[in-house]
């Protein structure tokens, strides 16, 4: 950084410095990643090993490379695991449309409209954010065993479209909050109601918001275990989590290959929709702190 | 940082006092149908809300009060015991044991996870480069820490015959059965919550952003050093974002589950060393089907969590800076 004609010894001293100092952070922080991703790729390496070398090499090359994992795994279970992989699917999609519909009519009145209450329902919605699903859990149960909704997908999908997520409301006020009024103004001259403001005008403006939301429900309803444990008894119904609990309770020593390949598995659409909305995740959580 | 700072007088308990009690004075009779017609518009938004409000959340809470004052067990109708479930709280030793496990588990993994959190965030902010893929790989575990799948990585991990005792069979130590043994089994969860720290560490990345840079300058000129000025603007500036993730982190480690129920085999075992409350509880409403416990449980729960909350914000007022 430092041109010839101005550099002193001293300064030419301070610029090596500077240039060390930056290295060892480089260092240090490439160190600390690779401790916190060991066990991950460890993961990944051990489903493609011989069971007995999983308790043995803590090397990321297996020694025989043994895809049969994935194939011994996709079938240990009572359906092949592609039953639980399309029941999570359906589950997922159903939470996204549930999360952005619901969601985004409760935004649009909160950040665009003035109504009686609006204060107090806002404060509510904001507390709701807080309630631990433990709380309700049991008179949810006792409510959904009413309705007969036990071992459908009803409990884990109608919730949603109902707006209980009060983290992607709030989200999504915030962010339509930060949209331009004069868009609506001009709308409502050219003499478009509210439905037609919010399908037409603020719906395509917050696209950014409703895919952070729909990222964020996809990977917390993927790896949603609590709910989907109680909700889902029958293996029939049984969505990826619960399917991989129970193949961890029936799984002796002798089969962690298949285990850790069929963890993969459940883990790999996580890991892709991570790859793919990274902007929308950081921001997400850098606005509304959530996890 | 403005979503933070506008969520804090809100989530502290709003007055409804705010809504118009008393019409404005000038021209109210114009004024008051179009905002009959705006607001019955807006609950026309608000109705799928509304209705979520009252059948999954509000409606199960006060549901949840009447129960745990009940002996049920799905089966026939439930049957007023009075004060019994509360009483069998006071007697109950696992649950003694279910909160002391979860308390440990809050007051030693939430300061760890939001130390690290903070440190790797003022590295990360001094302008390093490649910052964003940093920031990435720091951010995946917080992504993928609290499913079945990692959980089932940890067992192995921490087994017997695991990762760590492979490696420090390389130096020549006999590592223990840390998941199986009661002295170390909550450890092994401890250290799975630090490893999520990434949530939190983009959250202080986003405020340390939002310090401006003419402060530092300004202390410099005055002759501060970096500690000064770390001590004297960093943290300051930076209370409010430490205290909202310490709500949040300390609310989410209030309801860990899934790791706990994986690692033990839904047992909390070894010796109820990992039984969570949440475990416990669910052992209770979902295991031996005791609705009128396992709702005075969730009581108990919503108290501990909504007066820890209540306790931070108190606090907050001493140590928070929220500028002027």
């Amino acid at each position: 950084m430092v041109t010839k004609t101005t550099a002193t010894a001293t300064g030419q001293k301070k610029a090596r410095n500077e240039r060390i100092r930056r290295l060892l952070i480089h260092a240090g922080l490439v160190a600390f990643g690779v401790v916190m991703l060991y066990p991950l790729l460890w993961m990944l390496s051990s489903s493609f090993k011989p069971t007995e070398e999983i308790f043995r090499d803590p090397s990321l090359i297996p020694s025989t490379f043994m895809p049969g994992n994935y194939t011994e795994g996709w079938t240990a279970l009572q359906h092949p695991f592609h039953h639980y992989l399309l029941n999570s699917a359906i589950v997922v999609a159903g939470a996204i449309i549930g999360n952005l519909l619901g969601c985004s009519m409760a935004a649009y009145a909160f950040a665009r409209l003035e109504f009686f209450g609006k204060k107090l329902f806002f404060a509510i919605m904001l507390m709701t954010i807080m309630l631990p699903i433990h709380v309700v859990i049991v008179p949810q149960y006792i409510l959904f065993a009413k309705l007969d909704w036990i071992n459908t997908f009803y409990p884990l999908i109608v919730p949603k479209l109902l707006a209980t997520d009060g983290f992607f409301v709030f989200l999504m006020v915030q962010f339509i909050r930060g949209l331009p009024r004069d868009l609506d103004e001009a709308a409502r001259i050219d003499g478009c109601g509210h439905v037609r403001i919010f399908l037409q005008v603020i719906l395509p403006l917050s696209m950014p918001a409703l895919a952070t939301t729909a990222i964020f429900t996809f990977i917390w309803t993927w790896n949603d275990f609590f709910s989907q444990l109680i909700f889902l008894t029958d293996p029939n119904m049984y969505t990826v989590p619960v399917a991989l609990r129970t193949f961890v309770d029936s799984t002796s020593q002798t089969s962690w290959g298949p285990l850790f390949a069929m963890s993969i598995v459940a883990l790999g659409p996580v890991f892709g929709f991570f790859l793919a909305g990274q902007r929308y995740l950081v921001r997400g959580i850098a606005t509304t702190g959530i996890k | 940082m403005s979503a933070l700072l506008q969520r804090r007088p809100v989530t502290s308990g709003s007055p409804p006092s705010a809504a118009p009690a008393t019409p404005p004075q000038p021209k109210p009779r114009r004024w008051a149908p179009r905002k009959l017609r705006e607001t019955l518009t807006a609950y026309g938004f608000l109705l799928p809300w509304f209705i979520g409000l009252f059948c999954i959340t509000l409606g199960p809470i006060l549901a949840s009060l009447y129960f745990s004052f009940t002996d049920y067990s799905l089966i026939g109708e439930p049957s007023w015991v009075g004060l019994d479930n509360y009483r069998r709280i006071l007697d109950d030793e696992r649950l003694h044991t279910s909160m002391k496990v979860t308390f440990i588990y809050v007051f030693v993994s939430v300061p760890l996870q939001l130390a690290l959190a903070l440190a790797l965030a003022l590295v990360l902010d001094r302008g390093v480069r490649g910052l964003s893929i940093y920031r990435s790989v720091y951010y995946l575990p917080s992504l993928l820490g609290g499913s079945v799948a990692i959980a089932i990585l940890w067992r192995q991990i921490f087994g017997a015959n695991g990762l760590i005792n492979q490696i420090l069979g390389f130096f020549g130590i006999q590592g223990e059965g840390w998941v199986s043994h009661p002295d170390y089994a909550l450890g092994t969860l401890v250290v799975l919550n630090v490893w999520t720290f990434g949530a939190p560490m983009v959250i202080f990345l986003a405020g340390l952003r939002q310090i401006p840079t003419m402060y530092y300058e300004a202390a410099a000129v005055d002759g501060a050093g970096p500690v000064r000025r770390f001590f004297t603007i960093t943290i300051p500036l930076l209370t409010p974002i430490i205290f909202f993730n310490l709500v949040l982190q300390m609310i989410n480690a209030f309801q860990t589950f899934t790791q706990a129920f994986i690692v033990s085999g839904g047992t909390g075992g070894p010796s109820d060393s990992t039984l969570f409350y949440t475990l416990y509880l669910y052992q209770k409403g979902f295991g031996a089907f005791d609705m009128g416990y396992a709702s005075a449980m969730a009581w108990l729960l919503l108290m501990i969590i909504g007066g820890f909350t209540a306790v931070n914000f108190i606090a907050s007022k001493y140590w928070v800076f929220y500028g002027d």
